[in-house]
């Protein structure tokens, strides 16, 4: 695809405003922490160790999950808009998070069945991705299959939200069951939560990322051509079955992985990408990716501050966060242009 | 140019098509035999329902062949690769494209990628061809339009356009002249026509539009449940060929005038 003009300014930009979120970012917290003293705690000569070890140890993980975390899902949900030539598909939306959330469901609820020291070693961070992408590729692969009997874009929404119910309710039957310590375990996860991440956990979730945004670009090409329609785009012959499987393969390790880790978190993966073509008149993924990606970031950061409620004791779950500003902006957007083009 | 317009583009040999599946075979149209020379325009005609999507698909590569022998330069359509023949055969389809956001320029761009790397970079080889796609289709101006704002028959153009973009020898269209007035109607044609003599492009469209593929078309396909009659139009009206297309109790066919009127 023929890029006019190019973009540099608008990324530059976009990185700038990262750049200050995440300072801001940062800086904001319950702990009242001088902005100078945060600099120090960084570059690590901070005069109270206890400002530190919060900067180091929390403020910071929590940073770089949000921004690995908004990036991710936004890619996704971009990556499925394309994929299922519908303007409202997104990893919530199509049930991928509850896809996500049975895995894990089946994983920490189900643990407590095998107990003992192999139920530990199941709850490490690997096994908890790998059961919550897993989840997520067969809940995509579902309706994807669906989709190929079913050729309406409104049936895909629908059956993305039987599935969702389908899965919700399947984890309501593991809850029942399962004793009290592992159902606070999974309710907590399901909150969704930014903090409290390993730096082992970091490095699972980054992984994730980067594999993910490496298949996706790789996938660029094709997902051009899908927005022709299938058809256009195998007479200009692509192998739609493999750069499908490719592609629902970036979107589960990505929403997957990331879900694992940080919870379902709604809006982002569906309002980013539509958010981001306001600013940029393209349609091209090898464009639209990376800003995705930024902006994604951006949104998610400037969330987690919101749920942190500087100045007070408080956090608010994060996913109600991107509930309250995701569920206006995708309204305002369809309001505005009265239909969401993709 | 004359030796070259000899050259056999698609050719048909007892060809059967129709829908397969485990259980059953559903034959929709059978013992076709026709063939293409290179630079012609070709109307694919017959009433609704008669088989032309079929027939269209069966010719694309989107359906296989049930039996007999369908050729595009001389070589089995089914032995192609879908990379193979991506330079051999393009299309415009009825299917509106999934998203309307692109931009002329994007859409139009888009027909080079079976020509370009994994990163889809245009070289300045394919940024002429596209400005001569745009320009052969009268589109130079709109290219940096999004589709969304364009009417019916610029769409029409700009699926033209990508088609050309691809640069294949062998252009098929399924009902371009559908949703357009009479004189887009013509004036879809005509570019057609145009691109036959003057790049020498073989051209298969179908239509509803029969009074118009008369005067301008070539050769003609007639799609009628018995056969399926492949001349030019004058022989095609001589033969009578018309006269079969529909039931005549509403509609006859005058060989005079070369139209149809409602009785």
């Amino acid at each position: 695809m023929m890029v006019q003009k190019t973009y540099t300014r608008f990324f530059i930009l976009l990185s700038l405003l990262l750049l200050v979120l995440v300072c801001g970012n940062i800086s904001l917290g319950s702990a009242d922490i001088p902005a100078l003293e945060v600099f120090n705690s960084i570059v690590g000569s901070s005069s109270k160790s206890s400002w530190q070890y919060i900067i180091t140890n929390y403020r910071i993980p929590k940073a770089i999950t949000a921004i690995i975390a908004g990036g991710g899902l936004a890619i996704s949900g971009l990556l499925m808009q394309t994929l299922f030539r519908n303007p409202l598909a997104g990893p919530f939306v199509l049930g991928l998070s509850s896809g996500a959330s049975l895995g894990v469901a089946i994983l920490i609820l189900g643990a407590g069945a095998i107990s003992g020291i192999f139920g530990t070693f199941l709850l490490g961070p690997w096994s908890l991705v790998i059961a919550s992408a897993l989840g997520s590729f067969l809940v995509l692969l579902a309706v994807l299959a669906v989709t190929l009997k079913v050729r309406d874009t409104m049936a895909i929404l629908i059956i993305g939200l039987m599935f969702g119910s389908l899965t919700g309710a399947l984890v309501a039957v593991l809850s029942y069951f399962s004793d009290a310590e592992q159902l606070q375990q999974f309710v907590f996860w399901s909150f969704g939560s930014l903090g409290n991440q390993t730096w082992r956990g970091i490095s699972i979730v980054s992984l994730c990322f980067f594999v993910g945004l490496l298949l996706s670009i790789y996938s660029a090409k094709s997902l051009n051509a899908l927005l022709l329609g299938e058809n256009y785009a195998k007479s200009m012959g692509l192998k739609i079955k493999k750069n499908m499987l490719l592609l629902i393969l970036a979107t589960s390790i990505l929403a997957g992985g990331i879900t694992a880790f940080v919870g379902p978190i709604a809006f982002i993966g569906l309002a980013v990408p539509h958010l981001t073509r306001q600013f940029i008149k393209t349609s091209n993924h090898f464009v639209l990716i990376p800003a995705v990606a930024i902006s994604g970031a951006i949104l998610m950061l400037v969330c987690d501050t919101i749920a942190q409620l500087p100045g007070t004791v408080y956090t608010l779950p994060i996913n109600a966060i991107t509930s309250l500003i995701g569920a206006p902006v995708v309204i305002w957007l369809l309001v505005r242009k009265r239909k969401l083009i993709f | 140019m004359d030796s070259l317009s000899q050259h056999t583009v698609i050719s048909c040999q007892d060809l059967s098509i129709g829908y397969q599946n485990k259980k059953k075979v559903a034959v929709i149209a059978s013992a076709i035999n026709f063939s293409i020379t290179q630079g012609t325009l070709v109307a694919l005609v017959g009433s609704n329902g008669i088989g032309k999507s079929t027939l269209l698909k069966s010719l694309t590569a989107m359906l296989a062949p049930l039996s007999g022998s369908l050729q595009i330069d001389a070589k089995e359509i089914t032995a192609y690769s879908s990379l193979e023949l991506s330079s051999k055969l393009s299309v415009v389809l009825t299917e509106a494209p999934a998203s309307k956001n692109l931009t002329v320029l994007e859409l139009v761009s888009l027909g080079r990628q079976p020509h370009t790397n994994w990163m889809g970079k245009l070289t300045q080889n394919d940024k002429d061809i596209i400005q001569q796609a745009l320009e052969d289709t009268d589109l130079a101006s709109l290219k940096n339009k999004n589709c969304f704002e364009l009417s019916d028959g610029q769409l029409q153009r700009v699926y033209i356009a990508r088609a050309l973009a691809q640069d294949t020898p062998l252009i098929i269209l399924d009902e371009p002249t559908t949703h357009l007035d009479l004189y887009h109607r013509a004036a879809i044609v005509k570019l057609l026509k145009k691109l036959t003599v003057e790049k020498n492009k073989t051209i298969l469209f179908s239509t509803h539009e029969i009074d118009l593929a008369i005067q301008i078309s070539d050769k003609m396909l007639v799609m009628t449940p018995q056969k399926i009659a492949f001349d030019s139009p004058c022989n095609l009206i001589k033969q009578g060929a018309f006269d079969v297309l529909f039931p005549n109790e509403i509609v006859v066919f005058d060989k005079k005038t070369g139209r149809f009127s409602v009785t």
